[in-house]
């Protein structure tokens, strides 16, 4: 192996790790929101993305059964749609459940554990317990290749892009927009938003129903690199947490910066080590930073009172 | 004056900086035995910081805090603590689920290790002192209420009566009668002097008839520093503690 | 004096032993040893129930990596139980006579020097007890002087629960993978399959689960347990009235690993088998759903918990598997946002049930003398256990 198939296996692993991050990035978005923002453990995060992948699965049935002409241009809707169901049931779930709970943070994260056992069933008695796929367009497919030895597939750019594009939305949202002030406002002294008028109710509500949209927007992302089972969601919680409380819990540069190092760790290991491997190694990396600083790598600032 | 090592306490050129906001800057302070030191100041002046800083609550950026001749800057609270220094917060802190008497013996200070904890017995020695201190702070008769449904008045006193049970050589008091009706001002000022018999007491206060009622000695803080120190008299005719005051 | 600390009324004493009677006597008269053993099993679930008693239930602290510990524990003991089941007679088939099959299946050609110890008994027993209570030392230790507390306890025990479950699946060669260690037949050349052995290993676990179960009750009934309970609801009063914080979570920590490492070794000697599908995120957080659903406030009721939740798992799931998880993640919705207290805190007297109940608890129970059968017997468990609680409870509220 010379240096210059070296070069290119990091390029390429270091690509795979790019579409790991992009979907850790959109998961930790979310839950940086919820979590970090109002304190809220949401188990059921995972199937959120899940339902925002098999949204997405649906339109591409729904398109290619009935039209399939529009097969080309249905996935920038399917993601729409994909935040506004999730986003929708996120805002009902907040409603139900969530509201009735911001005092016991661990309940939340129990309750939520319960929601996500009977989300998981109801994905397996509709679409099956079997992983499906959606038909990408065509021009999703393919691959760019710069040099002979690199190959970097065109979907993993498009969710980076989608990423990084929901990335600087949420951060616009939350810092130049008066929704995001009152969002801050609340996050940092409760009773004096509700003093000053702020219906931090309502405040709470969008923040868990967008948190759960970007979820959604995860899950559509997904689809483009992996098939969706009622279990896929699960899968990364554990990782997707680790994202939001390694880069600092309430700050979301934090969780761009960790998404992207624990994804590029993750999978450059995989390639050294065998998969698992790699994965306890990260995890286990991650962990032990986490107990000598469990601040997280970028705390936010206050002043202890 | 007595020479340092007579103090109680003494602490030196004492700092902290929230991100190079200076809450305590160079403060200096000396406690003799038996005396009541009260620290008042307007809002901000970090009254409350120096405490979280005795106490260990927050760790201090600078300076020496000398406890009967003991360096305490850096100890974990507990041992602090241990050491004999009480602290009551500015809200009083008590277990409201439990009762007047489990708040005042889970103060008791013998068994606080593990097993200490898991051996302790209600000895007659436990049961007297819960007793005497109760007395003291007027609740012995609501040994068996839950601590939660007492008045804020109560509370406090509770509040204060825990540290008495772990019979601390210095107590220090924030704000031990904010929201108190007069009589039950008067009843702490008795109770304070009583404290102060065998104890040293450091109370931070804004009410100034209180202040003058039981204190010893005054320390003025003003932005983090101190502006003037001594008896009553002599700070409230300090000029530049009546500018603080009025000027604002 | 020992049984006022773990009674503090005739009520709690009734209680327990209203619940050493049906596990004692009813259970084993009424039902064949296949459906004991299955029972046997759900038990030792209810040893990780009484560690999460004391961790979550009054020092506040929610650990979603308990299966770690429980198979840890389970794993000492079937380390010992596989190497005996591995002597090189049985084995003589293998390239490798005299080791497990899985290593020999992994072209492993000598015992890993981690396996050598478990080769004796005493040592095997010694790790069951010590490496769980070592490991949740170390890391409860590292944790709580650094003030973590809370949901990030909670999210670092989980990943810990997912890096060890799937360290021990993706090393086949070490551990026996994803199948875990199976095959395990003797103790001491005692078979453990048999029906006596069967009956033998039921009282055993169900002595150590009673006995483990006093000791969590003497421990909430000293000192200890209101320290704990106040870490609870005011971690800094604590701390300034001069208990060390962190030892005492630590201590409660490595205490619940400690039992919940013996239930995993029960698990193991009633099941014969262990595997890291035991260990990770989702066995993990449905013991704390067990303890939830029973009580978490209560030894008892975390006992019953474990009975009652795994015996309306292993009955739904067999008769309606598709609307089962339905059942469980409504089930264990409501139990958190309603009865925070679970089963033992309904029963308890001004509890949701009692208040709804109050005029046919009196006809019901009025009428049922002890030792009527069965039936009636459980309901004097439920109903002293509700009483138990409400002394528990007391304490914290």
């Amino acid at each position: 192996m010379n240096l210059h198939e070296l070069w290119s296996i990091f390029v390429m692993q270091g690509f795979a790790g790019i579409s790991l991050f992009s979907v850790l990035l959109l998961m930790g978005l979310g839950l940086a929101l919820i979590f970090g923002q109002m304190g809220v453990i949401n188990m059921a995060h995972g199937e959120f993305m899940a339902l925002g992948a098999y949204t997405t699965y649906f339109c591409s049935t729904l398109v290619q059964d009935h039209a399939p002409r529009l097969l080309p241009f249905y996935f920038p809707l399917a993601i729409v749609l994909a935040f506004v169901l999730s986003a929708a049931l996120g805002a009902f779930v907040e409603w139900a459940m969530i509201r009735h709970l911001y005092k016991r943070p661990l309940d939340t994260l129990l309750a939520s554990w319960g929601l996500s056992l009977i989300m998981q069933q109801t994905y397996r008695s509709i679409f099956g317990a079997r992983e499906v796929t959606p038909t990408l367009p065509e021009w999703l497919m393919g691959s760019f290749k710069p040099t002979d030895a690199i190959d970097i597939p065109i979907n993993g750019v498009f969710v980076l892009a989608l990423a990084l594009a929901v990335t600087g939305g949420l951060v616009i949202f939350m810092f130049r927009t008066p929704f995001g002030l009152r969002l801050r406002a609340t996050v940092q002294n409760r009773a004096m938003s509700n003093a000053v008028g702020i219906n931090t109710k309502l405040v709470d509500r969008l923040a868990f129903s967008i948190g759960c949209g970007i979820a959604g927007i995860a899950g559509a992302a997904f689809t483009t690199i992996g098939s969706t089972g009622p279990d896929s969601g699960s899968r990364y919680i554990v990782d997707a947490f680790l994202v939001v409380v390694f880069g600092g819990a309430a700050n979301l540069l934090g969780s761009v910066a960790s998404a992207f190092g624990i994804a590029q760790a993750q999978s450059i290991l995989e390639f050294f080590l065998d998969g698992t491997k790699g994965k306890v190694a990260t995890l286990l990396f991650i962990v032990v930073i986490l107990m000598f600083r469990p601040q997280g790598l970028f705390p936010s600032k206050v002043r202890s009172s | 004056m007595s020479k340092p090592a007579d103090f109680l306490l003494s602490v030196e050129s004492l700092g902290v900086s929230f991100d190079g906001f200076k809450a305590v800057d160079g403060f200096n302070f000396y406690l003799d035995r038996n005396r009541v030191h009260v620290i008042i100041g307007p809002n901000g002046a970090g009254k409350t910081t120096v405490l979280d800083l005795i106490c260990g609550k927050t760790k201090a950026t600078s300076g020496s805090i000398k406890f009967k001749d003991q360096e305490i800057r850096g100890l974990a609270e507990h041992k602090i603590v241990r050491a004999g220094i009480g602290r009551k917060f500015q809200n009083p802190s008590i277990y409201e689920n439990l009762t007047v008497f489990e708040n005042l013996e889970i103060s008791h200070p013998k068994g606080r290790g593990v097993f200490g904890c898991l051996m302790f017995r209600r000895t007659e020695e436990v049961l007297g002192r819960i007793r005497a201190v109760a007395e003291d702070v007027a609740l012995l008769e609501l040994l068996d209420t839950e601590a939660g449904i007492l008045s804020h008045g109560q509370k406090q006193w509770l509040e204060i009566g825990m540290l008495l049970m772990q019979d601390p050589e210095l107590l220090m008091l924030d704000e031990p009668v904010a929201g108190m009706s007069v009589r039950e001002r008067e009843a702490t000022a008795k109770l304070i002097k009583k404290i102060s018999g065998q104890r040293s007491v450091i109370v931070i206060e804004h009410d100034m008839e209180f202040v003058k009622e039981i204190a010893d000695r005054v320390t003025v803080m003003h932005l983090g520093k101190i502006l003037a120190e001594g008896s009553m008299e002599h700070v409230q005719a300090d000029p530049k503690v009546i500018e603080v005051y009025i000027g604002h | 004096m020992l049984f006022k600390t773990l009674f503090k009324s005739r009520a709690e004493f009734l209680s327990y032993a209203a619940l050493t009677l049906l596990l004692v006597v009813v259970l084993p008269v009424l039902l064949p040893v296949f459906r004991l053993n299955l029972f046997g099993k759900y038990l030792t679930y209810g040893f990780v129930g009484v560690g999460l008693v004391l961790l979550w239930g009054r020092c506040g602290i929610l650990s979603l990596g308990q299966g770690v510990f429980f198979g840890i524990g389970g794993y000492c003991m079937a380390m010992f139980l596989k190497l005996e089941a591995s002597d090189p007679i049985t084995t003589k088939i293998q390239s490798t006579p005299g080791i497990p099959d899985f290593m020999d299946w992994n072209q492993l050609t000598h015992l890993p020097f981690f396996w050598e110890p478990f080769k004796h008994f005493p040592v095997a027993l010694l790790a069951v007890v010590l490496v769980p209570t070592a490991l949740a030392f170390c890391l409860g230790w590292a944790m709580f002087q650094r003030r973590v507390g809370g949901v990030y306890f909670a999210i670092i025990t989980q990943a810990i629960a997912l890096i060890i479950s799937l360290g021990i699946d993706g090393n086949q060669g070490y551990t026996g993978g994803r199948n875990g260690i199976t095959d395990l037949r003797t103790l001491l050349g005692w078979d453990i399959r048999s029906t006596s052995a069967q009956y033998i290993l039921y009282f055993a676990c169900v002595f150590f689960l009673l006995l483990c179960g006093l000791a969590a009750k003497y421990i909430i009934n000293t000192r200890m347990g209101r320290v704990l309970v106040a870490i609870r609801d005011r971690e800094d009063r604590v701390r300034f009235s001069g208990y060390d914080v962190a030892l005492c979570r630590t201590f409660v920590f490595a205490l619940a690993a400690l039992i919940s490492g013996v239930g995993g070794a029960f698990f193991v000697l009633q099941v014969g088998f262990m595997s890291p599908s035991l260990i990770g995120i989702v066995p993990s957080i449905e013991m704390v759903i067990f303890t939830a659903v029973g009580g978490r406030l209560s030894v008892v009721g975390a006992i019953l918990g474990s009975l009652i939740v795994n015996l309306g798992k292993t009955t739904f799931s067999e008769a309606i598997p598709e609307l089962w998880l339905f059942l469980m993640g409504g089930t264990f919705i409501a139990v958190v946002m309603f009865f925070p207290n679970g089963v033992a805190g309904l029963m308890e007297p001004g509890g949701w049930l009692s208040t709804k109940l109050e005029p046919f608890k009196a006809m019901l129970f009025g009428r049922s003398g002890p030792g009527s059968g069965a039936g009636n017997e459980v309901v004097e468990v439920v109903k002293n256990t509700s009483v138990s609680i409400a002394q528990t409870t007391e304490v914290t509220k």
